[in-house]
């Protein structure tokens, strides 16, 4: 038997190329962090407690060029660089109010994303170029008060007149949605056709019987959540976003990519979280010496750092096997799934170690807690997560 | 072929994988039931190129990277038995690399060579009754006579203790030095002095021989030390990482096969009148398996491709084997309860892998062991 040898001058690949980021990503990452520690995070507090926070963001994200690193230079891009696009993610995700990185990618990630891979290149100029200019806020509307991750249930419909189409139903829990210029929407144009009957639209918020408000939530206040609702909306046969009956295939195809990005901002979150957490752990004395150096919070920060670490290289696998051209859904599911369990740990840890503090507003604890509580709801709950990944298994 | 490896590695996985299944892991049952297995194992790894796999082709290696060991740990596991696939990578991964990266060229011509060859097998002496992962804590004396040591003391858990033909031996050269006392060894096992004073039953790994040692007056000449005198200690550091990552891939390669079996057990099996991994409670439950093994594998992969690149992660390799313990002892338990009372009939091969687990989160330093080296890394 031959045990085929290995040298590491052999392999034709040196550690740079393992490496999942390039020299350009680190100095990509040094340019967003210091965006997000210079602009984003010294404002976080008081965006959280007014609950909103300036449309301004979106046009200097843009004007930086953050919006456009997925996309091609005909379209307004920079790319097309996806692991660029991973690191913008992972630092936006560092800002301090998952409000604001929440809407930030929700327009980077769903709606810009939906125009760019469904859209004409005319749908492109009207509705991509300004969303990557920052220009225009972009908002995802498909989930719906009684279908969620169950896209083919949903009720909204569109109804062919002339060259038109007329939208009627409501939508829920969409970020953005309160402020949002236009909204990709999913209607039912064929109620008979089950998922094969779902199409995309695209609909400009100031269309006459268009409405939408803001939803009070337990976290994500200063995001702009919305319910909206469609009352005979009429438009344009030109503002339809693919084929008639494609919509649901659409939604499928982007859910590996919005769930990856989902992971990687869970993971680099944790970490922030976990970051705070530590330092207060050294900061806070109690009986003679810091808390975190008594062995229990020793032991439980090296397993939450584990639990990061482990999510963090979970979602790099998922991200390779993505880059490589697979749709390695079992992966992301994976990655989804845990990382979000190990961000409301780590926010359920940092508020432990603050103790009384943590639970008062002074500290940025309890609004971890909340925001993060969303991780395993949004973009399809934990358990829909292990049904997609238990599927893939055969069962 | 997936990252960290190349078309090469799998290759390598592929030949491992054959020799495997076609010469040990028909006689796992049997050698389980006996508690022990053949000492040609090693001989038949050595021949086929495997227990040196990363040395370099002078003493008889295959010149490969370290991936390469990750591969075999992985590989081994096929056989089917913990105890197997452990003695082996006490001579691939923890008691041999000290020879090659601390000996003379003397002790690597004398230990190194047979090692590779599956000639001589070792073991690693390090844990005593009083000391473990704290080494510094150790009991076992060598004092400095004319000429070499007199080594006085006990080991315990010693796996291949009983078969070794040599050992890499931890003894206190100065009780009063703390860390800087400590100092390596190797030397043959036929030494006058050296006893195996007993071998121990254990809840798993029944066929890995787990022997207690004495030796009594043990003379060694001076070219018995293995590297520089005082050094031991950093030197066993160094030694525990490689046997930690080591430890962490065989282990979640084993869980990654255990979860195929259950899969294709709720597969077949059918209650209420379909199969049990049609129903959502035991999808969800393998879904949550599979997920915490891939997190927990991918751990193992960045750890071993920063030690492929030359680098020393001691935080990454901490989590690794921290992760993977925990994540088998839980995948164990969850498989046993998917396969209900087969699981928990000796009839049947989990309740094996379930006690073979449990070692995990125990040798080659504990959970607890690794929160602590954790944390501290972390700066806590």
């Amino acid at each position: 038997m031959s045990t085929q040898p290995i040298r590491p001058d052999q392999t034709g690949v040196t550690g740079e190329e393992f490496e999942l980021f390039r020299p350009e990503h680190e100095e990509l990452r040094a340019q967003v962090r210091a965006f997000v520690e210079k602009e984003l995070l010294p404002n976080a507090r008081e965006w959280e407690r007014d609950e909103a926070f300036p449309k301004e963001v979106f046009r200097r994200v843009g004007e930086l060029g953050f919006f456009g690193m997925k996309y091609p230079e005909e379209v307004g891009g920079s790319g097309p660089d996806f692991l660029a696009d991973a690191v913008v993610t992972e630092e936006l995700a560092g800002c301090g109010s998952a409000g604001v990185s929440a809407s930030l990618g929700a327009h980077k990630d769903l709606a810009s994303l939906y125009v760019f891979n469904f859209g004409t290149p005319e749908q492109h100029s009207r509705w991509l170029v300004p969303s990557l200019e920052g220009s225009v806020v972009g908002a995802l509307g498909v989930t719906e008060p009684d279908a969620g991750s169950d896209v083919a249930a949903i009720r909204t419909s569109a109804r062919r007149d002339g060259d038109d189409w007329v939208i009627n139903g409501s939508k829920i829990f969409i970020t953005n949605g309160a402020w949002a210029d236009y909204v990709v929407v999913a209607a039912k144009t064929d109620p008979d056709a089950g998922y094969k009957g779902i199409t995309l639209f695209v609909v400009d918020t100031d269309t006459p019987g268009f409405s939408s408000s803001k939803m009070r939530m337990l976290g994500w206040r200063s995001g702009a959540t919305g319910e909206l609702s469609f009352a005979d909306v009429r438009v344009p046969d030109a503002n339809r976003l693919g084929d008639v009956g494609s919509g649901f295939y659409a939604i499928m195809q982007n859910f590996a990519w919005e769930r990856l990005v989902m992971a990687l901002a869970q993971s680099s979150g944790a970490q922030r979280t976990y970051e705070i957490a530590k330092q207060y752990a050294l900061d806070r004395s109690a009986f003679g010496r810091p808390v975190g150096k008594f062995q229990v919070w020793r032991h439980r920060f090296a397993d939450l750092a584990t639990r990061i670490e482990a999510g963090r290289a979970l979602t790099y696998h998922a991200l390779r096997l993505y880059l490589s051209g697979e749709n390695p859904i079992r992966e992301v599911a994976m990655a989804k799934y845990y990382t979000s369990e190990v961000a409301f740990l780590a926010a359920d840890e940092c508020m432990q170690i603050h103790g009384g503090h943590g639970y008062t507003v002074e500290f940025p604890a309890e609004r971890a807690l909340r925001d993060a509580r969303l991780g395993p709801i949004g973009g399809g709950t934990t358990e829909i997560m292990k049904d997609i990944i238990g599927k893939t298994y055969g069962l | 072929m997936a990252w960290p490896f190349s078309e090469e590695h799998e290759q390598l996985r592929k030949s491992i994988r054959d020799l495997v299944e076609r010469e040990f892991a028909p006689h796992a049952d049997e050698w389980e039931a006996a508690s022990d297995f053949p000492d040609w194992v090693f001989t038949k790894l050595g021949e086929a190129g495997l227990l040196g796999l990363s040395y370099p082709e002078e003493y008889g290696g295959a010149g490969g990277d370290y991936l390469c060991n990750i591969v075999l740990a992985e590989e081994m596991g096929r056989c089917n038995s913990g105890g197997v696939t452990m003695a082996v990578a006490v001579q691939t991964d923890m008691a041999v690399p000290p020879v090659y990266k601390f000996g003379t060229e003397e002790q690597k011509q004398r230990y190194l060579v047979p090692a590779i060859k599956g000639e001589k097998i070792f073991c690693l002496g390090i844990t005593e009754p009083n000391a473990g992962s704290d080494v510094a804590g150790i009991e076992t004396t060598a004092t400095k006579v004319d000429g070499g040591w007199v080594i006085n003391g006990r080991k315990i858990f010693i796996t291949n203790g009983r078969r070794a033909h040599a050992i890499t031996l931890v003894a206190k050269t100065d009780r009063d030095a703390g860390h800087a006392g400590v100092t390596l060894f190797v030397l043959d096992t036929d030494t006058p002095g050296f006893e195996v004073s007993r071998t121990l039953e254990k809840i798993g790994m029944h066929t890995s021989d787990t022997a207690e040692l004495t030796f009594t007056d043990m003379f060694v000449p001076d070219d018995a030390v293995l590297g520089k005198v005082g050094e031991g200690f950093y030197n066993i550091s160094w030694e525990l990482q490689g046997e930690r990552l080591v430890g962490a891939a065989g282990t979640i390669a084993g869980s990654r096969r255990l979860l195929d079996g259950v899969i294709a057990y709720a597969k077949e099996r059918s209650t209420f009148g379909k199969p049990i991994g049609k129903h959502q409670a035991i999808r969800h439950a393998i879904a949550e398996m599979a997920t915490e093994i891939e997190a927990a594998q991918q751990l193992v992969y960045t750890a071993a491709w920063k030690v492929n690149r030359g680098q020393y992660p001691v935080r990454e390799i901490s989590m690794a084997k921290l992760q993977t313990g925990v994540v088998a002892w839980k995948v164990a338990d969850k498989a046993l309860q998917i396969f209900g009372g087969h699981g928990y009939s000796m009839e049947f091969p989990i309740q094996r892998a379930w006690r073979d687990a449990r070692l995990i989160r125990i040798g080659g330093g504990t959970d607890e062991v690794m929160r602590e080296v954790i944390g501290r890394i972390e700066g806590l």
